[in-house]
């Protein structure tokens, strides 16, 4: 045995491949298939395709509308934010930048659950927020922010933010700023000088950052559930409610898996538009 | 008004923290001239040209591009443009992308820019490379394209931060032929930044050294080699031999050191003054070594030496020799061909050294 360990390549690759193999087939491949198959069985265990047509209710393409919309507009203004910060970090002295990296990851530390229901004390009608904005009288009365679509773009933001800010820090750690120099050497202001050189060029780290952002946040259920207040703003709240409340598993597992193909959607687009930069680099 | 400089630096400072990177500094640059800024690493000469540019505000004191103040115009307004020491070249352009760069941010038109561009490439020698990426390209080509992105915007000025640093040497050789050469026939002002003494002299007509922060001395090659107006100059162009002494006679253009109980004579330096410590400068090859049977002791500048050591070099032959106490390095010209190992001086041996008052400077600071 020992022997023929040594001799053939292919059973050593097959042992170092075998835990995360064994991982994936048993955690991941098979749940997988599990929800494909539910997706076309009913009640009775017999084959439907009832789950899929529900699916194109205007109610629930609307629902999906709105996640991909909610999802979209959080990557964008994750990346406006970022940007700024991932700018501003890169361009500390090395000692300070260690430290600014750190103060982006400090949250990580805290369960993301604790998280998000402090988000919510801050934004709830007797919460800090209001009573501040109360008391230098900007407004008399508190304003309810929470159980809307806004205040689950918060949470997704808020959330997400490290997973923007990281990739994009990286991208311009690595920018030679000396190439900013020879675009205004060349006549371009300030703004040229950004979409024609520094964007081009770091835009591999705002893509991973933007898809890193936009997967988490089309199929939160967490953040949708508490600072949506239950309501139906996001996708993944509406399949938890299907799987639990509703107890229609046909139904949840046949929009898990049109979620996964808007997403594998948006992650082909990723690596097509990532394509184009690596031939010049 | 028409300015008689393309480049005026008046009285500038710059300051990083409290340190001042250039310290009051002035010169003037001629239209049409190769300007060499020299000098070692640190003494101010790449923070003069990134002023030039626009990249750093002086603290103080002004910049005139043809008469007219730069003030805080930005780099993206000023009619000069940079070949960058690391080239700087976009890695998401092409070489025909990066060269139109500066043509597009300044509107002009396609077809104009297609023209000027495949001129640039061409004078470069370049022009089958114009859909290449940087990363394609040799070091020795990305340099050229670096000059044809800037040359292709017709600068007023020409600023190169060490640009053949990066060669080897050969191609370092090459190309300093072929800038002087693009320069007399663009007829544009190129300064020049550089640390290697030889490619100064080679290429410029004009040099300034520089040294923490100072422009010492502003010049011609042949003026910054036989004339240095300090000692610093003298030591970083080229070789040459210090003899401490202090000033014993002052006549006309020439001063007498007393060095060792010898009295040398060479010419006067600025600020030498009666009494005053001095060194007496003389270069390696700027000095005769002769039988002491054939010469006469009592010439001026002539004296008794022991040679310390014989290096035969192929054009010349390095010797070391002793004079009162100092170690003194003569270059002798190799003019007389011959197989005679006998021919020269050898080590132990002592012979006659001297040189005209001419060939040696009197400096004091």
């Amino acid at each position: 045995m020992a022997t023929l360990l040594r001799k053939s390549r292919a059973l050593q690759l097959l042992g170092l491949m075998f835990p995360g193999g064994f991982w994936m087939v048993v955690f991941f491949l098979l749940p997988l298939l599990f929800i494909v198959v539910l997706s076309f069985l009913d009640n009775e265990r017999l084959f439907t395709l009832e789950g899929y047509q529900r699916v194109f209710d205007p109610l629930y393409i609307g629902i999906f509308l709105q996640s991909i919309w909610i999802s979209l507009l959080t990557t964008i203004i994750s990346l406006l934010i970022s940007f700024p910060v991932a700018l501003f970090m890169a361009r500390l002295p090395k000692g300070w930048r260690d430290i600014a990296l750190f103060a982006v990851m400090i949250p990580f530390w805290t369960n993301f659950l604790v998280r998000t229901y402090a988000l919510q004390f801050l934004m709830r009608n007797q919460g800090p927020i209001n009573l501040l904005l109360q008391w230098i009288g900007l407004i008399d009365e508190p304003l309810s922010m929470l159980n809307t679509p806004a205040a689950v773009m918060v949470g997704l933001i808020y959330g997400n933010l490290p997973f923007m800010i990281l990739p994009v820090y990286t991208s311009l750690e690595k920018f030679d700023w000396t190439l900013l120099e020879a675009a205004q050497d060349l006549g371009a202001s300030a703004w040229p000088a950004f979409f024609r050189v520094m964007l081009p060029l770091t835009a591999p780290g705002l893509l991973s950052g933007s898809i890193l952002t936009f997967v988490p946040a089309i199929g939160s259920y967490v953040t949708a559930e508490l600072m949506g207040g239950g309501k139906a703003t996001m996708i993944g709240r509406v399949i938890a409610g299907q799987f639990e409340q509703a107890q229609n598993w046909t139904f949840g597992s046949a929009m898990s898996l049109i979620l996964m193909v808007i997403v594998t959607i948006f992650a082909l687009i990723y690596f097509r538009l990532g394509r184009g930069e690596r031939v010049a680099l | 008004m028409k300015s008689d400089f393309a480049i005026e630096l008046v009285d500038v400072v710059k300051r990083f923290g409290t340190v001042a990177a250039v310290d009051h500094v002035s010169m003037q640059i001629r239209p049409r001239e190769f300007f060499a800024l020299l000098g070692p690493s640190g003494c101010g000469k790449t923070t003069c040209l990134r002023m030039i540019a626009g990249f750093e505000q002086p603290s103080s004191g002004q910049l005139l591009l043809q008469g007219k103040p730069l003030g805080d115009i930005p780099a993206f307004k000023r009619n000069v443009n940079t070949v960058f020491q690391s080239y700087a070249l976009f890695p998401h352009m092409t070489v025909a992308q990066n060269v139109a760069f500066g043509l597009e941010m300044k509107g002009v038109g396609r077809d104009e820019i297609r023209r000027r561009v495949a001129d640039a490439l061409d004078l470069v020698r370049l022009p089958q490379m114009a859909d290449r990426y940087p990363k394609q390209m040799s070091g020795g080509q990305q340099q050229r394209v670096a000059l044809a992105r800037a040359l292709v915007n017709k600068p007023e000025v020409l600023l190169l931060d060490e640009p053949l640093g990066a060669l080897d040497y050969k191609l370092r050789k090459e190309m300093q032929i072929e800038l002087k050469q693009m320069q007399q026939q663009l007829g544009i002002t190129f300064i020049f930044v550089t640390h290697d003494q030889e490619e100064a002299l080679t290429m410029s007509d004009r040099i300034c050294v520089m040294s923490t922060g100072h422009a010492l001395q502003v010049g011609t090659p042949l003026e910054i080699y036989e004339r240095p107006n300090c000692k610093f100059v003298a030591d970083f162009i080229g070789e040459t031999n210090f003899l401490p002494g202090v000033v014993t006679e002052i006549s006309g253009e020439y001063a007498t050191v007393n060095v060792a109980d010898m009295s040398l004579v060479g010419r006067l330096g600025e600020g030498v003054t009666l009494g005053a410590s001095a060194w007496l400068s003389v270069r390696p090859e700027k000095m005769q070594l002769v039988d002491e049977a054939r010469a006469n002791p009592s010439a001026l500048n002539t004296n008794s030496v022991t040679i310390d050591s014989v290096a035969y070099v192929g054009s010349d032959t390095r010797v070391v020799v002793h004079l009162g106490g100092q170690r003194l390095d003569v270059w002798d010209e190799n003019n007389i061909s011959t197989l005679d190992p006998n021919f020269y001086f050898r080590a132990g041996e002592r012979a006659s050294l001297s040189f005209p008052a001419d060939n040696a400077l009197v400096l004091v600071k």
